[in-house]
């Protein structure tokens, strides 16, 4: 099947615009089986969310596609290639990025080296400026030590030094967790830019009213499976629904 | 008078070897998450490689210094790539036997094949000599291991604490999973940091060689001291083992001077009271 590229789709998309598929995924933690079987796809340029209650296993599909999580089996097809055995170094490399729900600011590192930590893993990456220029109160921190931002400026950090590495695949877990209203906005503003740039982004969120100003589809996690997805057009009618899976 | 400078030079010299060894161990533990009960063994190898150069391949002083911590290093690297990368994740106690037994293996092949009497390896002509500085008389060699030591042990601080590479190491040390999952190469990043450990113990060890000759136990010696220089100056802290080294080293001297037949404990009984005051160390993070 031939795919005709639209104006609206990236570049940098896969063959038919799949750029994530993921197929029966399991996953452990030690002793503990935690994803049973987890099935979806992501399109080049989308903004997918993952959706679902503490401990469904959102997170650990995030880490099983970066490859951080021991064991894992099934399919996880990035650009067509199966990266389900490769090491988490070599996935960052072919252009995943990941910014964790801990956020992952190192105390022993000023904003500066945190900043230019994670190594530029192919070209196409945001310059400097474009990224001062989302995100204006870092350049003022610079010289701080990382863990002395407040939260939502560590946050900002945590996602403004994957944007430099030329990955177009961002997973981002819970960005918003924990962060007041104004950030919040903030962040859901960065994110639309962002997905306007050209980068696909898999979002973890528990806070669907923020996910609805972002995702363009969802998917719904329980006991280790996907049980539902539907797109942003749907969720209207899918209210009731998310309520009761959510439990909201 | 001259009596306490010499005393004062000796703790000097002291405090260098303790300084590059400490370094040493700081590197690895924060990295390797291991007590490398090893290190006094590999300082040994690094004076016997300067010895086997010297006497087998006829190659000076000079190009030990740089060969032998390569060499001894690569060994290291070996030892980490087939034994200690195992370890991870476990217990501190693993890596701590376990660098033990390598050190008594290492200790006992040498001393199998070269007793436990000193070797000779001569000061090189170029440090030779001496120099009076009118209040005391200053042997070059001495002077030349103290002020080298302090070269790169502030080159060491530099690489770790204001490079783009020791970004990567002291992020590594914090969070190794997500270092690694930005795409850098951690398992291989952790060899070269045991390696890099290892290389500067066995710098000390051809710095030593010609003060102290060349033998099998020269390190077993000297790392129950380096030990307690570690715990006085917390393992954490890269500047704080190196001004640790050098100021135990001094303290030692002193009482050499004022109080000689406590010159051998005064490391120890400080060691108890920062046990005691604060058991992270002077200068140590919490674990």
């Amino acid at each position: 099947m031939v795919e005709i590229a639209t104006a609206d789709a990236p570049a940098k998309a896969a063959s038919g615009g799949n750029i994530l598929q993921v197929r029966n995924l399991e996953a452990w933690y030690g002793e503990s089986h935690i994803l049973h079987g987890i099935n979806f796809d992501v399109n080049a340029g989308e903004v997918v969310t993952l959706l679902g209650r503490n401990g469904a296993g959102k997170t650990t599909t995030l880490k099983s596609i970066m490859g951080i999580i021991g064991k894992r089996t099934g399919s996880v097809k990035f650009n067509n290639q199966d990266i389900i055995r490769t090491t988490s170094d070599k996935i960052a490399r072919m252009g995943i990025a990941f910014c964790p729900e801990e956020r992952g600011i190192f105390s022993s590192l000023d904003v500066r080296e945190n900043l230019l930590l994670p190594p530029v893993v192919r070209p196409g990456g945001l310059p400097l400026e474009q990224i001062f220029d989302l995100f204006p109160n870092l350049k003022e921190r610079l010289n701080s030590q990382g863990t002395k931002l407040s939260g939502g400026e560590q946050q900002m950090l945590a996602i403004a030094r994957i944007l430099r590495t030329g990955a177009n695949f961002l997973m981002l877990d819970e960005p918003t967790e924990g962060l007041a209203p104004v950030i919040i906005q903030q962040i859901g503003h960065t994110i639309a830019r962002l997905k306007k740039e050209g980068f696909t982004i898999l979002l973890v969120e528990q806070n669907f009213r923020f996910a609805s100003t972002v995702a363009d589809r969802y998917y719904v996690v329980e006991h280790g499976k996907i049980i539902d997805g539907f797109s942003n057009a749907e969720l209207a009618a899918n209210m009731d629904k998310l309520h009761t899976y959510l439990g909201v | 008078m001259q009596a306490l400078y010499a005393q004062l030079l000796v703790g000097l010299i002291n405090g260098s070897f303790y300084a590059l060894l400490s370094l040493g161990l700081a590197v690895i533990f924060g990295m390797l998450n291991i007590i490398n009960f090893a290190h006094g063994a590999l300082y040994m190898m690094g004076a016997f490689v300067a010895y086997f150069l010297l006497n087998l391949g006829g190659i000076n002083y000079w190009w030990a210094l740089l060969f032998a911590p390569i060499i001894v290093g690569i060994f290291g690297m070996i030892l980490e790539r087939t034994m200690l990368q195992w370890l991870t994740g476990l217990d501190h106690l693993y890596g701590l036997l376990l660098t033990f037994g390598i050190a008594l293996i290492v200790q006992g092949v040498f001393q199998n094949y070269f007793g436990s009497s000193g070797l000779p390896y001569a000061i090189p002509d170029q440090l030779k000599g001496g120099m009076n500085l009118g209040f005391m008389f200053l042997p070059v060699y001495r002077g030349w291991v103290v002020i080298f030591s302090l070269v790169v042990c502030i080159a060491t601080w530099f690489l770790i604490e204001k490079t783009r590479l020791g970004a990567y190491l002291r992020a590594a040390t914090e969070n190794p999973t997500l270092v690694r999952a930005f795409g850098v190469n951690v398992p291989r990043m952790i060899t070269l940091t045991y390696g890099l450990g290892v290389g500067l113990a066995a710098l000390a060890g051809v710095l030593s060689a010609p003060i102290n000759q060349v033998r099998p136990l020269m390190g077993a010696d000297l790392i129950i001291v380096v030990f307690a220089v570690v715990v006085i100056g917390g393992m954490g802290s890269i500047m704080g083992s190196i001004i640790t080294g050098f100021a135990l080293g001094v303290i030692e001297g002193l009482t050499k001077y004022f109080y000689p037949e406590a010159s051998n404990t005064v490391v120890f009984v400080l060691m108890v009271l920062v046990l005691l005051v604060k058991p992270t160390g002077l200068t140590g993070r919490a674990a």
